[in-house]
């Protein structure tokens, strides 16, 4: 019954919505690259960049949305990179975006250690508030869980709306769509295969770097090495959970931001007769399991992972 | 107009040079981090050659980096030659270690020349076992090996912490979360007297040459070539995919695993948690160095391992935060990447005009 009754609690639900949060911005940042036809493993070092960058500008001076301005435009840049790399050039998709993921890794962490030499505790910036809507935030249950989070939370679920919408009633989403699938298609279209892409690429890079700027701008208020710890790559096993629609993204971020809350509660109620490691396994191997449950029925995008240079047969 | 053709025919000279080159251009950029953080760049690159090949010990000190870096390379190039994207060498470095610790720290008595071959297997076998998880799961559901590898790293190394806080303890540990120490039989014995360079560099070597050996001269590599190339084709060719595979993976878990076996049972002497600071990482860039030639790999690690001793003492010389050696390394990795085009095209500047035959006609 304990555990009926962590379902029934409305904190619960509001870890959930905020665990969950990040996610959703990884989880669209991958799929618009995926949709275009380039799969990103940039994502885990430019959730890193997201993070480090938007808390550096804030704690420089820069507005809470200055900092996730800067984020995300940081996170465009690195996307640049890896669209560069695999676009007009070709190269290893796979190869390419892991080495994005150690320089962007690198770069964030050089450029922390740079401008703050010896700091014992990380500095604190004035972080997000949790939103007071009026009578919204004061509803039984669904104002504590939904109407008491963040800005940056409705910023995700608002950009849920944006790429459902944007991909699939718009001009623009269809040529994206349809780059992933059959870029020669795109092509006889007169439309720029390279331009759509790296594009694409740009704007999922830079909603992944929102996620990473969600956790050092809103769930916590400074920036730690190693915080990010694989969330970028549970997106990608989550973005084919959601066999690429943003309805399902939300979904599964949901989902697994429940799960997660789930197990953290779980770990009070357990205490120590279990380690606490197991407790900390739980998401990457929900994450594995999520993939391996859809694999076979898998709908990529018929052009992924395949450069494509206009022109050739 | 710019036009990008395929190469007919890459010479070997060409194809050693561009990754030296971007080798090169990587620790050049890094005057860019360097000028930032107002450091005098020239002293810089001094103090990082000094660090490390300036003395004996310091060239010990890098051949002792390189070890582990040479078989987490071989377990990248392998796996990457036939298309397997094994990115779980870190993992499978720490349960070959975990499993050196299991057997070598007591629990089998034997004299070392039946110990360290036992722990080298039992290592090898811990690592090459877990990266045959995500090659079922690509082969048997169609799981991508990816995501599952890159998962699996943090699901091993929250276990191997939890082996190291709970049964496999040192009780001897002053509480540390460590594991015993490794028996005296199933330790690798050091090169030199006072140098920490120790035979497991003599281990990677040769397994380096085994593998160029296999790759190149045996019907196994062939398969492996084969399924990189070209899978389906491998597949009409009457290639047995998925026993290739499951090879392949069993060699390239098995080569990170024995990087585990080699920092526990020849450097460390017991187990830690934060035993390795991203070698099975660091491995992929050694790999794409080397052009995933076994060969090459040692050459490539021995580059990486070289940037990651000579930052670390021109660091502590010179206040600049050592992560610049892992920007390097991932600079390195970007750098052959883009460079590998003009390995495998040309790039013509052409006017473009008609075919041929409608000139003749025009005339």
């Amino acid at each position: 019954m304990e555990y009926l009754d962590i379902l029934l609690n409305a904190s619960f639900w509001q870890a959930a919505i905020r665990i969950a949060t990040p996610l959703i911005f990884g989880v669209l940042g991958a799929l618009i690259c995926e949709r275009a036809g380039v799969l990103n493993l940039g994502i885990e070092g430019i959730f890193v960049v997201g993070a480090m960058s938007g808390w550096m500008a804030v704690w420089l001076g820069a507005s809470l949305w200055g900092g996730v301005a800067v984020a995300a435009g940081c996170g465009a840049l690195f996307g640049l990179v890896h669209g560069i790399l695999t676009v007009p050039l070709g190269l290893s998709q796979h190869v390419s975006g892991l080495g994005i993921t150690m320089f962007a890794t690198a770069a964030s962490y050089y450029t922390y250690r740079t401008a703050l030499p010896d700091v014992t505790s990380p500095p604190r910036i004035e972080a997000f508030k949790p939103l007071d809507i009026p009578m919204l935030s004061d509803l039984p249950f669904i104002g504590e869980a939904l109407f008491s989070q963040t800005a940056m939370t409705f910023l995700a679920l608002f950009m849920v709306l944006a790429v459902a919408f944007v991909l699939y009633r718009t001009p623009l989403g269809l040529a994206i769509r349809a780059v992933g699938d059959n870029p020669a298609a795109v092509e006889a279209q007169g439309l720029s295969v390279y331009g759509l892409r790296i594009g694409a690429i740009m704007a999922g890079s830079a909603l992944m770097a929102l996620g990473g700027a969600f956790l050092t701008m809103s769930a916590f208020d400074a920036f730690f090495f190693g915080m990010i710890n694989g969330r970028g790559w549970i997106c990608i096993a989550l973005v084919v959970f959601a066999s690429w629609r943003p309805g399902k993204a939300l979904l599964g971020a949901l989902l697994f931001g429940a799960f997660d809350a789930f197990q953290i509660r779980l770990q009070n109620e357990v205490g120590a007769a279990v380690p606490s490691q197991v407790f900390l396994m739980v998401p990457y191997v929900l994450s594995i399991i999520a993939l391996v449950l859809v694999a076979r029925k898998a709908d990529y995008p018929r052009a992924l992972l395949q450069p494509y240079f206009p022109g050739q047969r | 107009m710019i036009r990008i053709e395929p190469r007919q025919n890459v010479s070997h000279l060409y194809a050693f040079f561009v990754p030296v080159l971007a080798a090169v251009a990587a620790l050049g950029l890094a005057a860019i981090p360097l000028y930032a953080a107002g450091a005098d760049i020239s002293s810089a690159y001094v103090s990082m050659w000094k660090g490390a090949f300036g003395s004996a010990f310091a060239v010990s000190e890098l051949l002792t980096r390189a070890t582990p870096l040479i078989l987490t390379g071989l377990a990248a190039a392998v796996a990457f030659k036939a298309k397997l994207w094994n990115i779980g060498a870190e993992g499978q470095l720490y349960v070959g270690a975990l499993a050196a610790v299991a057997i070598g720290s007591g629990a089998i008595n034997a004299p070392p020349a039946i110990m360290i071959p036992l722990v080298m297997l039992s290592g090898m076998l811990a690592g090459g076992l877990l990266m045959l998880v995500p090659t079922l799961m690509k082969t048997k559901l169609g799981a991508d090996e990816v995501v599952t590898t890159l998962l699996l790293n943090f699901i091993i190394l929250l276990f191997v912490q939890m082996m190291l806080e709970g049964p496999m303890k040192d009780p001897m540990g002053m509480g540390w979360p460590q594991s015993e120490p490794m028996s005296p039989e199933a330790t690798l014995p050091k090169l030199f007297a006072r140098m920490r360079v120790h035979w497991g560099l003599i281990i990677a070597l040769g397994a380096a040459l085994l593998l160029y050996i296999i790759m190149t001269r045996s019907v196994w590599g062939f398969e492996m070539r084969a399924l990189g190339e070209n899978v389906s084709a491998a597949r009409h060719a009457g290639i047995p995919v998925t026993a290739t595979y499951i090879k392949v993976g069993l060699i390239s878990g098995a080569m990170a695993g024995l990087a585990g076996v080699s920092e526990v049972a020849g450097l460390k002497g017991y187990l830690t948690s934060d035993i390795s600071p991203g070698f099975g990482y660091s491995g992929i860039v050694v790999a794409m160095l080397a052009g995933l030639s076994p060969i090459g790999v040692i050459v490539a690690a021995v580059f990486i391992a070289a940037v990651f001793v000579g930052a670390d003492s021109m660091s502590r010389a010179m206040s600049v935060s050592n992560y610049i050696a892992d920007l390097v390394v991932a600079l390195s990795l970007l750098c052959v990447l883009i460079s590998s085009v003009f390995v495998r095209y040309k790039i013509r500047f052409i006017t473009p005009r008609l075919p041929k035959a409608a000139r003749e006609k025009e005339i």
